[in-house]
């Protein structure tokens, strides 16, 4: 238990897998080695876990029900006490981290996934927008951004070379990481050197989309200490909305993530690094303001979503990689930040530390 | 910007204060009452190696199951997975085009979608020979009341020279005349998978 009376709740394993496309196998295909690799690194089966919850969208492959088929890979015989959000799998670790701060279950199985390739993910997305006024127009959610990333520059607070300057990091960051899908290293004058696709987002503001999920399990108090050598402690979670409607909001600050990085207390302590589900540069210049990133903080070591961009799982996949990072000695606390919905609508905020 | 606590996210952006008017070029203009915006997603579907292999056998008249290393359950059309053991599958497992009527329905009413299913016709989940789950189809080419729980059938196949990789390459499932399988406890209908 902690002062304030919640429990403690770590994340005690992850495994994740991200491709540019995986054209051959099924979702649960593919799943299945990924949700056997988190439940195997502590030594436990699906019967141990308390509760199991899922994150991901028909939308992307194209298939009604494929949430239902992947929970055939979980191994759901006897019955299990299951859920799915059709949400990036940060939400879905949410409702787990709820769920055990109920105090009736001490174990959490939580996995996500997206398969974008068998469709156009920018025209798919606009699925999202609201169905009365937005949708019937199918914008392109590139475009959408385009005209956030117009107005973000008009307001002065960043410059193309700067949004140039984020991409270029990303990719050198990227180079380490095995599930980065583009790491090829370019200058900020090459990157500045491309022509737009969305203007004023070139091909290296965009997010490096990719096939993938992972999976994750989580546990609380005695039980994480017994299950790993060093459970990664989420201190603090928050998430917070701004308004659907895109001309109700500021495109060019993100309220509710400013909201939930206070909730959470981000800057109450050194930060060692922060892994933040900024699809687009744009975005990443945005959160870094509405967090309170200071300039010495290192943000996305693990290249980010500019580096691999597995819908429904990117968010997730933050928490992931700042796991793995803590839990291998490179750094104590970190900042995890994961979005959903248009232009950093829904933004989740969260502190983990290593034990 | 960072977020001040004076900040109050419930009040209302200043630039919805903007009296909106119609220009005069418009003005005259009849008011629309309704607009369609038609929408439409197109994918490539692909759908997964174990469902890949069972509609590319679908084009030589082959029935390619899937089997569970752990359970010996056998999966017809196969997932990719074992919804018991929550493990890949093993297979190709050929089955044969046999086998018996699980469960059925005998619709009497037409669907105004599908002209071409003419009432009354008999649906039925056909339980193949050495099967663990049933595959769904029609029972043709005999009268409604002559099917029962337990009836053998085999599958009806399209031509040959119009075989596509496709599950539809079968037509219908026809009774075979032979004595009907004893159905005593529905609970023993398939072969039964244990985890122990």
């Amino acid at each position: 238990m902690s002062d304030n009376g919640m429990r403690d709740i770590a994340i005690v394993s992850f495994a994740q897998r991200q491709q540019a496309a995986i054209p051959t196998e099924s979702e649960v295909e593919f799943m299945v080695p990924l949700m056997a690799a988190a439940k195997d690194a502590v030594g436990l089966t699906q019967q141990d876990m308390g509760f199991t919850c899922s994150g991901s969208s028909d939308f992307l492959a194209g298939q009604a029900f494929s949430f239902v088929a992947t929970i055939d890979g979980t191994g759901p015989v006897p019955p299990i006490s299951e859920s799915h959000v059709e949400q990036d799998g940060a939400w879905a670790l949410y409702e787990a981290w709820v769920k055990l701060q109920c105090g009736d279950v001490d174990t959490a199985f939580i996995y996500s996934y997206g398969k974008s390739s068998p469709g156009s993910l920018r025209d798919v997305l606009a699925t999202q927008m609201d169905p009365y006024y937005v949708a019937p127009l199918w914008p392109d959610a590139f475009a959408i951004e385009g005209i956030a990333a117009r107005m973000l520059l008009e307001s002065g607070k960043v410059s193309e070379r700067q949004l140039a300057e984020i991409a270029s990091r990303s990719r050198a960051n990227a180079v380490s990481n095995p599930h980065a899908v583009r790491s090829e290293l370019k200058t900020v004058d090459e990157i500045l050197a491309e022509e737009y696709l969305a203007d004023p987002l070139r091909p290296s503001d965009i997010p490096a989309s990719a096939d993938g999920g992972c999976a994750m399990v989580l546990a609380a108090g005695d039980r994480a200490r017994e299950l790993c050598d060093r459970p990664v402690w989420i201190r603090g979670i928050d998430h917070r909305i701004d308004a659907h409607t895109l001309g109700a909001r500021d495109l060019t600050t993100a309220m509710s993530a400013s909201i939930a990085a206070d909730k959470v207390g981000v800057n109450d302590d050194k930060i060692d690094f922060a892994e933040i589900h900024a699809p687009f540069t744009t975005s990443h210049a945005v959160l870094t303001d509405a967090l309170g990133l200071g300039e010495e903080v290192n943000i996305n070591p693990s290249g980010g979503p500019l580096a691999a961009h597995t819908m429904m799982a990117a968010g997730h996949i933050r928490f992931g990689e700042a796991f793995e990072r803590i839990a291998r000695g490179d750094g104590d606390r970190a900042v995890v930040h994961a979005t959903a919905g248009p232009v950093l609508q829904q933004n989740m905020v969260a502190v983990l530390e290593g034990e | 910007m960072t977020y001040s606590k004076s900040q109050d996210p419930s009040s209302r952006p200043a630039g919805l204060d903007v009296e909106v008017t119609v220009p005069d070029s418009i003005a005259g203009v009849e008011r629309v009452q309704s607009v369609r915006t038609p929408i439409r997603i197109e994918y490539t579907y692909t759908p997964g190696e174990a469902l890949s292999a069972y509609l590319r056998g679908m084009k030589d008249k082959k029935i390619l199951a899937e089997r569970c290393p752990k359970t010996g359950q056998v999966f017809v059309p196969p997932r990719g997975v074992s919804p018991v053991a929550g493990i890949l599958t093993e297979g190709p497992v050929e089955l044969p085009d046999t086998g018996y009527v699980e469960s059925f329905n005998i619709t009497r009413v037409p669907i105004a979608s599908r002209p071409e299913l003419e009432p009354p016709y008999v649906s039925a989940w056909v339980l193949l020979d050495g099967a663990s789950v049933g595959l769904m189809g029609l029972v043709i080419n005999c009268q409604p009341e002559d099917v029962k729980l337990g009836t053998r059938v085999r599958a009806v196949w399209k031509p040959d020279d119009e075989l596509e990789m496709a599950a539809t390459n079968i037509l219908g499932w026809e009774p075979t005349g032979e004595p009907d399988v004893d159905i005593v406890d529905i609970e023993t209908i398939g072969q039964k998978g244990d985890l122990e």
